[in-house]
């Protein structure tokens, strides 16, 4: 059985065995369940695989033919690059993948190892940009009632999540592996997702779009912390504010007692906030974390004044309170009591708020593909998996998902990061086991791939197999690298 | 039940993204199951159609040979309970060529809706095999069914609404077109019937008998095709070119003619029979064609 799961007659018939039912299929025809059909005497799984086209100018701007916006069919030379997407998997994995395609690039012969991989180790980064308070660190995260993940670090004005990996996927209860594995099915294409963190919020996440927290879409991002809001917008209130705060739930910013305000000969005004000094004018702690100003609890910005110093302070003083995104600020005046009076902000000082919202970039989610492919699926590549990874490491193999970029670890194994946002939608699958579909390429110098210990006989040359009618043809996002291009090489 | 859960032999069940019906299936067995009624009602339901189906398609295939063989009025009885179902509804239109195989999709949609409707009492239920439809009504109840006449210009061209007071529970597709081969040219033919297998081969049968002798019409021998097509060297329709009015009134003629004894010997209850935008309806209380309305 040249295949291993189909046996073949003289008359071109092959039996295929992917179910009890045994259907003989002649060439060109699909068995009874149309999944399965005999191409050229070989059993194919008949789903349209998905190629795409360098049919985009510089500017990302499809290219018009004939004055018809691009179509989706096949454009007549333009590069073509065969992506994994619907290409299927062969089972056990020394076999060949099921496609190995020669191209050439610049006059540079190349082939492109086509698979989809069965990721059982993989899982799912998700960065959200916001300052609100989601949970604690390592609380669970929740779909479905089921823990699918945790949450991480906190990071520059956003919150990291860690969704999936294999103690969920398969170490846990089968429902916990279910839900789970479509928890990461659903994000990774690009479907909005809720889920609750224990002893923190409920959220609606969806790569490329802002998240949306306790009912409330994230707008912007802060603009730096509190002490980083001072450095930067420190002058502009000069002479228009005696005092400004800046209200952080990671630092708390004092103008008159910070570096920015000292640098600017500014009085120090004797407002105390509550919290904890680190350095002179940076407070942590001022509030609790929550869903008020700044990602802090508050909503009453006076609430975080702990004394003000009539030995510094004086009447008629101009006190502006404002957080880290500009969407929340108040302005006061001291009374001859000391006690901060709300008045209507001047017009240079609103100026600079609205400038701190300008400054701030969209808060969006941004989910990121982990996996490793550094196991078996090595071997429908080359019988020597190891020189794959070596490949690799010395930029010699270009590593795409769906012809999007990735990122490798270093170290051992073949680690890989991509954003899924960049791969052509809908690219992930999954199977029952439970563990994720995804759509990978190796591609090389065809020098390389044979030095490698790579199969040269089931090379088909690009032309040949865009011949079939099984192509979906997407355009090429522009912004990425040519993925059928080589890479420079490395040290060794 | 989990969203997803796959049997040992490779049978799958999933969760529509709906979030209602579920999708079952195992090797070329596809089904889409829905229940209607209260939400413990409806998940047992679901449970018993999962328990039983990765059942059926290995007790089919124990039997296949006798299942691909003509019936005579002589045979043995099958095994299986789908089997028997089968070859049940496909000798009743003995002494026609047909071999138990003509009802096995409905005879399969027949079972499932069996095991979800045996378990709890619902409002309603229903068991889509690619097309080939059981279903179950409770007093007062009814469902509408959509048909497409043409699957290469596929548009909501009839409906059957169906009522529990009428004694129909299956319906049934067949053309030359389909999954399996047809010796006739309807592009295609709805079968109202008591049951999914029994509308499964009078499809089949009258969809053979809407012909005509006409060069537009190429035909090929079955098992050039297909290897193992129960027709064997009987020729099917492999392409149908532009045909006259009268030719298209010709084979309609001839189909009318196989359904209205079908219907007079009880075998069906209406049928609809389509051919290059011709639409004939047989009795079909209940079925109504957008097409014929307009």
């Amino acid at each position: 059985m040249p295949e291993g799961s189909a046996a073949q007659k003289d008359d071109g018939v092959i039996t295929c065995n992917a179910c009890p039912v045994l259907c003989r299929i002649r060439e060109a025809r699909t068995g009874a369940c149309d999944r399965y059909g005999n191409v050229e005497g070989v059993l194919t799984r008949m789903d349209p695989f998905i190629v795409t086209q360098k049919v985009a100018e510089k500017d990302g701007d499809l290219v018009s033919f004939e004055g018809r916006e691009w179509d989706g069919s096949l454009v007549q030379g333009a590069p073509i690059f065969v992506t994994g997407i619907g290409s299927g998997t062969t089972y056990p994995d020394y076999k060949p993948a099921p496609f190995i395609v020669a191209s050439e690039h610049n006059d540079v012969d190349m082939v492109t190892v086509v698979s989809e991989g069965v990721f059982s180790y993989c899982g799912v980064k998700v960065k959200i940009d916001t300052d609100r308070h989601v949970g604690p660190e390592t609380a669970a995260i929740r779909v479905k009632g089921e823990q699918v993940g945790h949450v991480t670090t906190a990071e520059y004005g956003s919150q990291m999540l860690s969704i999936g990996g294999v103690n969920h996927l398969t170490g846990g209860s089968k429902k916990e592996g279910n839900v789970t594995c479509q928890t990461m099915l659903s994000l990774c294409n690009g479907e909005a997702l809720e889920m609750s963190i224990d002893g923190g919020s409920e959220m609606v996440i969806q790569a490329g779009q802002p998240p949306i927290i306790n009912g409330h879409q994230e707008e912007r991002m802060r603009v730096g912390c509190g002490s980083a809001t001072l450095g930067i917008f420190a002058p502009q209130w000069h002479g228009h504010a005696d005092e400004v705060i800046v209200v952080d739930d990671h630092i708390t910013g004092v103008l008159t007692e910070h570096q920015a305000g000292r640098f600017l000969d500014m009085p120090s005004a004797g407002i105390r906030v509550r919290g904890r000094k680190s350095t002179p004018g940076r407070y942590f702690q001022v509030a609790e974390p929550g869903l008020g100003w700044g990602g802090t609890d508050i909503t009453e910005p006076l609430s975080i004044i702990d004394k003000i110093d009539p030995k510094s302070a004086w009447p008629g003083l101009r006190l502006l309170m404002v957080s880290t995104t500009g969407e929340d600020s108040g302005y006061f005046v001291l009374n001859d009591d000391l006690k901060p009076e709300p008045a209507d902000i001047p017009d240079p000082l609103q100026v600079v708020v609205d400038r701190i919202g300008e400054n701030c970039e969209p808060a969006l989610s941004t989910v990121v593909f982990m996996a490793g492919a550094g196991g078996s699926l090595r071997a429908g590549v080359t019988i020597n998996p190891v020189r794959l990874t070596r490949s690799i490491k010395r930029s010699l193999t270009r590593v795409t998902c769906g012809g999007a970029p990735v990122y490798i670890w270093p170290g051992g194994g073949i680690t890989l990061m991509v954003d899924v946002t960049t791969m052509p939608g809908d690219s992930f699958g999954y199977v029952p086991t439970p563990a994720l579909v995804a759509p990978i390429e190796f591609t090389m110098p065809r020098e390389e791939y044979e030095a490698l210990g790579g199969y040269t006989d089931p090379i088909k040359r690009i032309e040949d197999l865009v011949e079939t009618n099984r192509l979906e043809v997407r355009a090429w996002h522009a912004d990425a690298p040519w993925p059928g291009a080589p890479l420079g090489g490395g040290p060794a | 039940m989990p969203d997803l859960q796959q049997h040992d032999n490779g049978a799958i069940s999933t969760l529509l993204p709906d979030g209602r019906r579920w999708h079952f299936q195992h090797g070329p067995i596809d089904l889409v199951l829905r229940a209607d009624g209260s939400p413990s009602d409806c998940e047992a339901a679901y449970a018993a159609g999962w328990e039983r189906f990765p059942h059926v398609l290995p007790e089919l295939v124990g039997e296949l040979p006798l299942l691909h063989a003509p019936l005579s009025g002589k045979d043995a009885d099958p095994d299986g309970p789908v089997a028997r179902a089968m070859a049940e509804a496909c000798g009743r239109h003995l002494p026609a060529f047909v071999t138990p195989m003509a009802a096995v999709a409905g005879a399969v949609a027949d079972e499932i809706l069996i095991a979800m409707t045996s378990a709890v009492t619902l409002d309603r239920a229903f068991v889509n095999n690619g097309g080939d439809i059981a279903l179950w009504l409770a007093a007062g109840q009814s469902l509408s069914a959509g048909i497409v006449m043409d699957q290469d210009n596929p548009a909501l061209d009839a409906f059957a609404e169906i009522d529990a007071a009428s004694p129909v529970r299956g319906v049934a597709t067949s053309g030359w077109k389909g999954r399996s081969h047809s010796l006739g040219i309807a592009d295609s033919v709805t079968v109202l019937a008591r049951t999914a297998a029994a509308a499964d081969v009078a499809a089949t049968l009258i969809a053979n008998q809407v012909n005509v002798d006409d060069p537009a019409v190429t035909r090929q021998p079955a098992h050039t095709l297909d290897v193992d097509s129960d027709l064997g060297d009987r020729l099917v329709t492999a392409e149908v070119g532009p045909l006259s009015a009268a030719s298209v009134q010709a084979a309609l003629s001839q189909g009318r003619k196989v359904a209205e004894s079908m219907l007079a010997q009880g075998l069906i209850e209406g049928a609809l029979l389509s051919l290059k935008g011709e639409t004939w309806a047989v009795g079909a209380a209940g079925m109504q064609s957008k097409l014929a309305a307009e």
